[in-house]
């Protein structure tokens, strides 16, 4: 365990930028949004949350897939894959670190994603315990530890210090780029740090949210209970919930025409959409009500059918924050959930 | 003094008594105080319904659906609110006969972004006092603000305390005050800039969009069945924010479509979970109706015609677009 | 780029070789890969995503039996964007494939010793004519062979010239085909395809295979129980959107699971396990 100089963190950061991209939450007209890191930029360490994730990283808003060009009946394709360069993602909040986890279990299992794999492979995640959290979040419900919280390399940041701790191997790689700015980390300071922000931890007003009820064998029971007619009643149907998530994963491949070819890229899409499942024959979803318990039943049933019973939400509090009709997870587990009755 | 909730609850529960409406829509507890939720209340729910200074969001969109139904609805609308209304009576969106409207007070509505960005974390709940003060309960300890000094972008620049739809109002009788802010001061200060500049601005704003759609979904002019960026006949339907340009169109094709209907209720900036003020397309729009046409105010009444959608011998020339465009 | 790992979503190129026209609205594609053959090798049930780069990229079934390993057959029904394009083919155009994806029937497992069922309306027959045919390839697997077949009118029975020159005369199978309605120059059966399963009152010893549209699926369903089928004897194939065709883009479940990569062929008491969204 090391530490540096919280006045220092310019020099810390110029370093780890030496080796590669470093992305880090930065200011943007108020909000906070995972950047890369000049020496111009505005860090913000202070805010909890980005207003997106740190999914961006790996999984991009819209990234080229391939390209084809097309000369009367012929097509050719190319493949725009290219090796992915080493970078670092500074600043990742325990929620966001293990969203990567259930991220993974979708993009890298068999076929794996390419585009994605290539990404991960190539990023070190520096995690931020969470000092000051904020009501909205809920990631010990899921049992994350915002005070531990992860990733190739822990950090906490103190008042004038930040504490440095390697946890795997790209996580020593990059702490060995790093060591000689680097001193060797007061265990007891940062031990009371932890204990300090435990205590903050224990008084967040969502943390005793009860899970039960809600499994991968949970389908029959929950699927046509008459709540999601009311819960889903104010919903919109945009996709911010979807695109703020740090495990929403879903997308839609599309084609433009570059006008030099035809240009297939991937971009987010969001159940919430009300062309996501419609076909030329039809639509499974007709209404809001349909797509709204899709999102959830996803989440807390469908998910956890299929990954050993692990969740689709961290806890990370973003659509609590960010919803135009404040509808979100909470409201749901509190509605269908067993134990929530106050 | 009886609270406007209780006046608002005892009028519901009378309508709802006697058969003039079925259902009512206004807003439901959320989990903090600072989130409550549109909702429908039938007769024996109206101890859910809540109004308060948090009940900023703006209800009358959701009468396009709900006139679709049997019965008749009350609708709680803040008089920012029947602006929108009267929009969507005049476009054909709202059966104005399925709707009872009951206007209802407002001192301004508070934006939960703004107490944070006095620095005040881990809100588990908020008090309203005398004063229209807020007394905020954190898991930091208690905290106070003004609500005049946490006010919806909106509610700064209040458009009018009257209610230009109503079968009936709600209120306590106490003064409501009223709003100084110059709407069009950052429309005007933009205007001062080079283009280049501007450009500049907005490229920056509008980066951060995610194209999550909620600014479209929220707007009441926003009415249209099928948009035609979800229409995958239309060549422009997009989802994804592919080259950043195209977010802008999508900004610009809006402001353009809403023009001259949009009654400037602030809903896009308000849920827009990137802060980007799009507001600002909008009142861009309405200064310039409002000096090439006389002042407008969009939703104002029913029957009048829009100054973009009639004609006079005085309208202005298109080659105004050119003379004020710069000096290309 | 050579030694970059193989992506599934980046697709093979088709060459499309021969364009036959089935019906009004539904044209057979055969398509080779550009050096000859198949493009992947499949089993019958599984499907493909077929593209024209610019236009749009779908799901669909792969008609022919893989036995056939000249070539692949796509019968495909015009009615929406890329499946209008598709239509506007001509031989020698190429396209792009990728798959081949979903679980397939079981063809060697459950089906093998059966004697079997297949119960098709209009353009469903397409995943089944895979079966059928692979069925007839390894005929002494299977036992006997069932087909009843309908479609709104004679025009709009797919595969019409191989069902009456192949099907009609193989030994240990028998067709029987109908239409919606009376149509000069038709002296077979009329009616709707649920109806004339009741009718033709089958043993209950069968394997059963539906596909077709969801009302004639679940009639069909309802028919077959009443003469006393199980449900855990009757197979049928499902279509929702897809996009990824591997369970990643999110869109085509039915509950927990994937119409792209746990179906598309479901047994009916496993798509009974599953809530009612499709």
């Amino acid at each position: 365990m090391y530490q540096i100089e919280k006045a220092r963190l310019g020099e810390l950061f110029a370093r780890i930028a030496a080796s590669g991209e470093l992305i880090l939450p930065v200011e943007n007209n108020g909000t906070s949004q995972y950047g890369t890191w000049t020496p111009e930029v505005e860090v913000r360490l202070d805010r909890l949350n980005t207003v997106r994730s740190a999914k961006d990283c790996f999984f991009p808003q819209t990234e080229n897939l391939m390209g084809f060009q097309m000369k009367g009946k012929e097509i050719s394709i190319i493949d725009q894959r290219k090796p992915c360069e080493p970078f670092t993602v500074f600043g990742v909040r325990a929620c966001d670190a293990a969203s990567f986890g259930i991220l993974d279990r979708v993009f890298l299992s068999e076929p794996v994603d390419t585009y994605y794999q290539s990404r991960r492979l190539a990023g070190t995640i520096v995690t931020l315990a969470c000092g000051e959290p904020e009501e909205t979040c809920f990631c010990s419900v899921f049992g994350i530890d915002a005070v531990k919280p992860g990733g190739d390399v822990s950090c906490w940041l103190t008042e004038d210090t930040l504490f440095w701790k390697s946890l795997t191997e790209k996580g020593d790689a990059l702490t060995e780029k790093v060591k000689d700015l680097l001193t060797d980390g007061d265990e007891a300071a940062l031990k009371a740090y932890q204990e300090k922000i435990s205590a903050i931890h224990e008084k967040l007003p969502l943390k005793n949210l009860s899970l039960e009820g809600f499994n991968g064998d949970a389908t029959e029971a929950l699927f046509d209970r008459p709540e999601w007619a009311e819960l889903s009643e104010a919903c919109i149907g945009c996709g911010t919930c979807t695109f703020v998530c740090p495990t929403c994963q879903c997308y839609d491949i599309r084609d433009f025409d570059t006008g030099h070819g035809i240009q297939r890229f991937r971009c987010w899409d969001s159940c919430m959409y009300s062309d996501f499942t419609k076909m030329a024959g039809g639509n499974p979803r007709l209404t809001q009500k349909e797509r709204f318990r899709q999102r959830f039943m996803h989440k807390l049933v469908y998910y956890p059918a299929n990954n050993d019973g692990i969740y689709s939400c961290v806890g990370c509090g973003r659509c609590v924050a960010k919803c135009p009709i404040s509808m979100n997870i909470v409201k749901v587990i509190k509605t269908l959930g067993v134990k929530n009755h106050e | 003094m009886q609270r406007v909730i209780e006046i608002i609850k005892e009028k519901a529960g009378k309508l709802l008594a006697d058969g003039t409406v079925d259902r009512v829509i206004g807003w439901k507890d959320g989990e903090f105080f600072y989130d409550p939720t549109p909702a429908v209340f039938s007769a024996g729910e109206l101890e859910n319904l809540r109004y308060d200074s948090f009940c900023g969001a703006n209800v009358s969109k959701y009468l396009i659906a709900e006139t679709k139904k049997e019965g008749k609805i009350l609708a709680l609308l803040k008089p920012c609110d029947t602006y929108s209304f009267n929009e969507l009576v005049k476009e054909h969106r709202v059966d104005r006969d399925k709707v009872y409207v009951l206007g209802i007070e407002c001192r301004g509505k508070a934006d939960i972004n703004k107490i944070r960005d006095l620095g005040i974390k881990g809100i588990e709940s908020i008090e309203e006092l005398p004063g229209d003060e807020l007394l905020v309960h954190t898991i930091y300890g208690d905290k106070t603000c003004k609500l005049n000094d946490v006010l919806l972008e909106k509610c700064l620049c209040c458009k009018s305390k009257t209610h230009v739809a109503s079968d009936d109002l709600a209120l306590t009788g106490e003064p409501m005050p009223e709003a100084p802010k110059d709407r069009f001061a950052m429309v005007a200060k933009l205007e001062m800039m080079t283009p280049d500049e501007r450009f500049e601005f907005w490229r920056g704003e509008l980066s951060r969009c995610i194209r999550c759609n909620a600014c479209r979904n929220v707007c009441p002019a926003c009415s249209c069945l099928k948009c035609v960026f979800d229409n995958d006949a239309s060549g422009v339907a997009s989802k994804a924010n592919a080259d950043t340009f195209e977010e802008n169109m999508f900004h610009i094709i809006r402001a353009f479509h809403v023009a001259g209907r949009c009654t400037d209720c602030g809903e896009c900036s308000r849920v827009c979970p990137q802060h980007i003020p799009l507001h600002l397309l909008n009142r861009k729009f309405i200064k310039d109706i409002n000096e090439f046409y006389g002042e407008y105010q969009a939703g104002a009444d029913t029957t009048s015609r829009g100054p973009l959608t009639d004609y006079t011998p005085d309208d202005v020339e298109p080659s105004i677009v050119m003379k004020r465009g710069g000096d290309q | 780029m050579s030694n970059l790992p193989n992506e599934t979503l980046i697709p093979h190129i088709g060459v499309v070789t021969d364009v036959r026209i089935d019906t009004p609205d539904v044209k057979t594609f055969r398509v080779v890969a550009p050096e000859g053959g198949v493009c992947f090798k499949h089993i019958p049930g599984q499907c493909a995503m077929l593209s024209i780069p610019g236009v749009g990229e779908a799901m669909f079934s792969i008609t022919s039996s893989p036995t056939n390993t000249d070539f692949m057959e796509f019968s495909i029904k015009k009615c929406g964007c890329l499946t209008s394009w598709l239509h506007m083919m001509e031989p020698g155009q190429q396209i792009t494939i990728r798959g081949p994806y979903g679980n397939g029937f079981p063809v060697e497992s459950d089906f093998k010793g059966k004697d079997l069922l297949f119960i098709a309306g209009g353009i469903g027959l397409a995943p089944l004519r895979s079966v059928i045919n692979y069925v007839r390839h390894y005929r002494s697997n299977y036992g006997k062979v069932d087909i009843v077949y309908g479609s709104r009118s004679k025009d709009d029975l797919v595969d019409y010239n191989e069902i009456l020159n192949e099907w009609c005369n193989e030994e240990g199978v028998n067709v029987y085909l109908t239409i919606d309605r009376e149509q000069e120059g038709w002296d077979g059966h009329v009616g709707f395809v649920p109806n004339y399963v009741k009718e033709l009152g089958f043993d209950t010893n069968k394997t059963a295979i539906i596909c077709g549209p969801p009302i004639m699926i679940k009639f069909t369903l309802a028919g077959l129980q009443e003469l006393g089928f199980d449900k855990t004897q009757v197979f049928t194939t499902m279509e929702l959107k897809m996009k990824c065709g591997v369970g990643k883009c999110g869109r085509c479940n039915i509950g927990s699971k994937y119409v792209c990569k746990d179906g598309p062929v479901f047994r009916c008491d496993q798509l009974d396990e599953l809530p009612n969204e499709y």
